[in-house]
C-alpha cells in the first residue's frame, strides 16, 4: 500500500491533527495552572469537596502534566512531526538539489519577475557580461547550453526551505533531551546542617534515598541581608570528599551559582535554623578557651571546671536575622547570670572573678535541590535548532534567477526570470535592482519589462 | 531630575503620541503626521533616558541591577518595546494610521505602571533568584515579543473595522475607514507582526529555561507562568499553521490575533494576580 493510500499515515500526517493537538494541548494545559499541582490527595478533598477531589484524582488533574492522557497528547504531537516531516521533506528537499538548469524554457516565460533585454554583444560575450554582473551581486551562476541559446542559472537560499523543518527537528530532540533527563536523571533534595555530611540525598516525591558516590559536607551557611532587611544571598560553603576519584575540594554556592561534580548538580534551596549552637566560652583574661556544640534547652557543664550554661530561650525578631537567645551562666560562685543576647556575636560576663565571653551561634541546616540530568545539554541543542530553524523559515527565501540568452543575428536577447518562495516584495526589489544594474552595462538594453 | 519623574513624562508623551495618531485616523488630519511622529519619537527618548536613569540610580543606591525585575520596570519596558516597534513599522511602511492602533497600547501599559496601587514603583533590591544575567536576556527576549503581540492585535482590530466597514458597502473611498491601509495589506502587517513576536517569544520561552535550569535545576517545572507562556506558544503556532498551510487569512487571523493577545495579557499580567507559582515575586 503507498503511503498516500494509507489512512493512518495520511491522519498523522494532516494539517488539521496538527491545528487540533496544538488547540488541545493549550486547553488542556490550563486545568493544571488552576489547580494546584503535585499535592497530596487530601489537599483536593479539602479544597474542592469529596466530589469534585475523586473526579480530579480519577483524570490525573492534581498531577496532570504527567498523567497518562497528556503524555497521550504528547505522543500524538510527535508522531504529528514526525509523520508529517517525513511526508512532505522527499518533495521539499527536491526543491533544494533540482538541476534549476533544466527548467523548461517555456516556463521561464511566465515566472512572475521576467525582463526582457536586447545586447549588441555576441551570445558568448553576453553570456560573460552577465555572468560577470550577477557575480557583482553576489549570485554565483551556473551555465548550460541549450539547443538555441545559453542558460545562466543561480540561486540563494536553497537551503531554507528546509528551516520548517529544522523547527519541527527541534521540539522533537527537546522531547528526547526531557526523555533522557527523566530515565537517567533524577530530582532530589537535602537538609544538611552545618558541620555534618551526607552521602544520599531523597528523590523528590518519593523520598527514595539516591547514593551519591561521594560526600557533602556544608561547612557553614550564611544569609547576606541589605540595609532594607531584604535577603541578598543565601550562601553554602560546601566540600566534596570523593574517595573513588581521590579528590577533595570546596566550594561556596550561592542561588543561581550552583556546585557541579560528576554530573550532579546542587543548588542552593532554602535553609532553616537547627536546635543546636555552637558556643564559645573564654575565661577571664584569656586563659582558657573552649568550643561547644550544644542543643538548646540543656545544661551543659565544662568538664574539669565548675563552669555550666545552657540556652533557655530564644525570641524571634522580624527579619530572620534578628532572633534573640537567653542564657543561662554560672561559674559557681554566686548567683548565676542569666542576659538575653543576638545570634553570631559576643558577650560579656562580669563575675567576681573578672569578665568570661561568651559567643553563640545557632548552627543553621542548608537546604539543596540535588538534579542530575544528562539530557539537558540534548534539550539545550534542541532550543538552538529551533531559534535557528524559526529564523530561517521565517527571514531567509530561496531566491532563484534564471537568464536565457539567445542569438539574435550577430547579437543576442536577453530573457531574465526569477521567483521567490517567500517575501515576494522584497524579491521584486532585488530583481529590479538586478535589472537596472544590467541595464546600466552599454551593452544592454531594455526591450520590455514585465512583472 | 530623576528616573521617575522621566518615566511621570514619558506617559503623558505617550498619551499624547495616542491621541495624535487618533486625531489623525478620526479626523483625517494627516496634516499633524509628523508632529505625531516627532512626539512619538521623543517620548521613546524620554523612555529610554528614564529607563537609564534608573539603572544608574539602582547603582548609587549600591544595588545596582538592570531596571527590569519587577511589575513596573516590566510594564514601563513594554512601552518602550512596543513604541519603537511601531516607530520601525512606521518608518518601513510609511504609514501614520498604523500609529492609533499601537500607540494606545504604549500609553495603556505606561498610564498602568504609573496609576496602578498593586505594585511598588521604587526600586528595591533583587531578591537572590533574581541575580543572574539571565534575567536581562529573558525580560526582553519576552517583552519584545509581547510587544509585537500587542501590536498584531492593534492590526487585527484595524482590520476588522475596515472589513466590517466594507461589508456594510461602506468602504467607498470617502468613508472614514477608507483611510485604512488595503485590506490586504493590514493581514499581511498582522501576519508578519506575529511571526516576530513568535520569534522572539520562542527566546523569552528558552531563556526562561536555561535560567531556570541554573537556578533551581530544573528547565521547566509546569509552573503556571511557563505553562501560560507555552499555552500562547501553542496558540500562535497554531495560528501560523492555519495561515501556512490551510491558507487562513483576513478576518480569521484577526481574530487570532486579538485572542493570541489575551493570553499575552493572562501569561503577563493575570499569572502573576490570579495565580500562585515561581514567577509570584512579579507582585512585587
Amino acid at each position: 500500500m503507498s503511503k498516500e493510500e494509507n489512512t493512518i499515515w495520511r491522519f498523522f500526517a494532516s494539517v488539521k491533527l496538527a491545528l487540533f493537538v496544538l488547540f488541545i494541548l493549550a486547553a488542556t494545559s490550563i486545568i493544571g495552572t488552576l489547580i494546584p499541582q503535585n499535592n497530596p490527595p487530601s489537599f483536593y478533598f479539602q479544597e474542592f469537596g469529596p466530589n469534585l477531589a475523586r473526579l480530579f484524582l480519577i483524570l490525573d488533574f492534581h498531577r496532570m502534566y504527567n498523567s497518562w492522557w497528556f503524555l497521550t497528547l504528547l505522543m500524538l504531537f510527535s508522531m504529528n512531526l514526525i509523520v508529517c516531516t517525513l511526508d512532505r521533506l522527499p518533495n521539499v528537499w527536491r526543491m533544494v538539489v533540482v538541476d534549476n538548469l533544466a527548467t523548461p524554457l517555456e516556463r521561464l516565460t511566465k515566472m512572475e519577475q521576467r525582463a526582457e533585454l536586447a545586447s549588441s554583444a555576441s551570445p558568448a560575450a553576453a553570456a560573460d557580461a552577465l555572468r560577470g554582473i550577477l557575480a557583482g551581486r553576489g549570485w554565483k551562476a551556473r551555465s548550460a547550453e541549450m539547443p538555441e541559446g545559453t542558460l545562466l542559472f543561480a540561486q540563494k537560499g536553497a537551503w531554507s526551505r528546509l528551516g520548517v523543518y529544522c523547527v519541527h527537528l527541534s521540539i522533537l530532540v527537546i522531547f528526547i533531551g526531557a526523555i533522557i533527563g527523566a530515565i537517567f536523571g533524577f530530582k532530589a533534595g537535602v537538609l544538611i546542617p552545618e558541620g555534618n555530611s551526607v552521602s544520599e540525598v531523597y528523590e523528590y516525591g518519593t523520598e527514595r534515598p539516591i547514593p551519591l558516590g561521594f560526600d557533602l559536607r556544608c561547612d557553614r551557611f550564611a544569609v547576606e541581608y541589605y540595609e532594607n532587611g531584604m535577603p541578598k544571598e543565601y550562601r553554602s560553603n560546601l566540600t566534596v570528599t570523593d574517595r573513588q576519584q581521590n579528590e577533595t575540594f570546596s566550594r561556596a554556592i550561592e542561588v543561581n551559582d550552583p556546585l557541579d561534580h560528576r554530573g550532579i548538580t546542587f543548588y542552593q534551596a532554602s535553609y532553616e535554623p537547627t536546635n543546636e549552637f555552637l558556643v564559645q566560652i573564654e575565661t577571664p583574661a584569656g586563659k582558657e578557651k573552649k568550643l561547644f556544640r550544644i542543643p538548646a534547652g540543656q545544661q551543659i557543664a565544662w568538664p574539669g571546671t565548675d563552669i555550666s550554661f545552657g540556652i533557655i530561650n530564644m525570641a524571634e525578631g522580624e527579619r530572620g536575622n534578628d532572633t534573640r537567645f537567653k542564657i543561662w551562666f554560672s561559674d559557681g560562685k554566686g548567683e548565676p547570670a542569666v542576659f538575653w543576647m543576638p545570634n553570631a556575636v559576643s558577650a560579656s560576663i562580669p563575675r567576681d572573678g573578672g569578665e568570661y565571653l561568651f559567643s553563640l551561634r545557632q548552627i543553621y541546616a542548608t537546604g539543596l535541590q540535588v538534579a542530575k540530568d544528562p539530557g539537558v545539554w540534548v534539550v539545550y541543542i534542541g532550543c538552538g535548532l529551533m531559534l535557528l530553524g524559526l529564523y530561517v523559515a521565517f527571514f531567509l527565501s530561496h531566491r532563484r534567477i534564471w537568464v536565457y540568452i539567445k542569438p539574435e543575428g550577430s547579437a543576442s536577447r536577453v530573457l531574465l526570470a526569477g521567483s521567490s518562495n517567500k517575501n515576494r516584495v522584497g524579491f521584486e526589489r532585488n530583481f529590479a535592482e538586478l535589472t537596472e544594474a544590467i541595464t546600466k552595462d552599454p551593452s544592454f538594453t531594455d526591450t520590455e519589462v514585465a512583472s | 531630575m530623576t528616573s521617575s519623574q522621566l518615566l511621570g513624562y514619558t506617559t503623558f508623551a505617550y498619551l499624547a503620541s495616542a491621541i495624535l495618531y487618533l486625531g489623525l485616523f478620526v479626523f483625517r488630519a494627516r496634516k499633524i503626521g509628523p508632529l505625531a511622529t516627532t512626539v512619538t519619537a521623543a517620548a521613546w527618548l524620554v523612555n529610554t533616558a528614564g529607563i537609564g536613569l534608573r539603572w544608574q540610580e539602582s547603582y548609587q543606591m549600591g544595588i545596582g541591577y538592570a531596571p527590569l525585575s519587577n511589575m513596573y520596570e516590566s510594564l514601563v519596558f513594554f512601552a518602550w518595546s512596543i513604541a519603537i516597534l511601531y516607530l520601525g513599522l512606521e518608518w518601513k511602511y510609511k504609514n501614520r494610521v498604523l500609529g492609533a492602533f499601537a500607540m494606545p497600547f504604549a500609553f495603556l501599559s505606561m498610564a498602568y505602571a504609573s496609576l496602578s496601587t498593586q505594585f511598588g514603583k521604587e526600586i528595591k533590591p533583587l531578591i537572590p533568584a533574581l541575580q543572574s544575567n539571565w534575567l536581562i536576556a529573558h525580560v526582553i527576549t519576552c517583552f519584545v515579543g509581547y510587544a509585537a503581540f500587542a501590536v498584531a492585535c492593534g492590526f487585527g482590530i484595524m482590520y476588522l473595522l475596515r472589513a466590517k466597514s466594507e461589508e456594510r458597502g461602506g468602504g467607498t473611498p470617502g468613508s472614514l475607514m477608507a483611510t485604512l491601509p488595503e485590506l490586504k495589506m493590514i493581514d499581511d502587517l498582522t501576519h508578519k507582526t506575529i511571526i516576530f513576536g513568535f520569534l522572539w517569544l520562542s527566546a523569552g520561552i528558552i531563556t526562561g529555561a536555561i535560567w531556570a535550569n541554573s537556578a533551581w535545576g530544573t528547565y521547566w517545572s509546569w509552573d503556571p507562568k511557563e505553562t501560560w507562556s507555552l499555552i500562547t506558544w501553542f496558540m500562535y503556532a497554531a495560528t501560523l499553521h492555519a495561515r501556512f498551510t490551510r491558507g487562513w487569512s483576513g478576518k480569521r487571523i484577526a481574530w487570532l490575533a486579538i485572542i493570541g493577545f489575551f493570553a499575552v495579557i493572562f501569561t503577563y499580567y493575570g499569572v502573576n494576580f490570579w495565580l500562585s507559582g515561581l514567577h509570584s515575586y512579579g507582585r512585587g
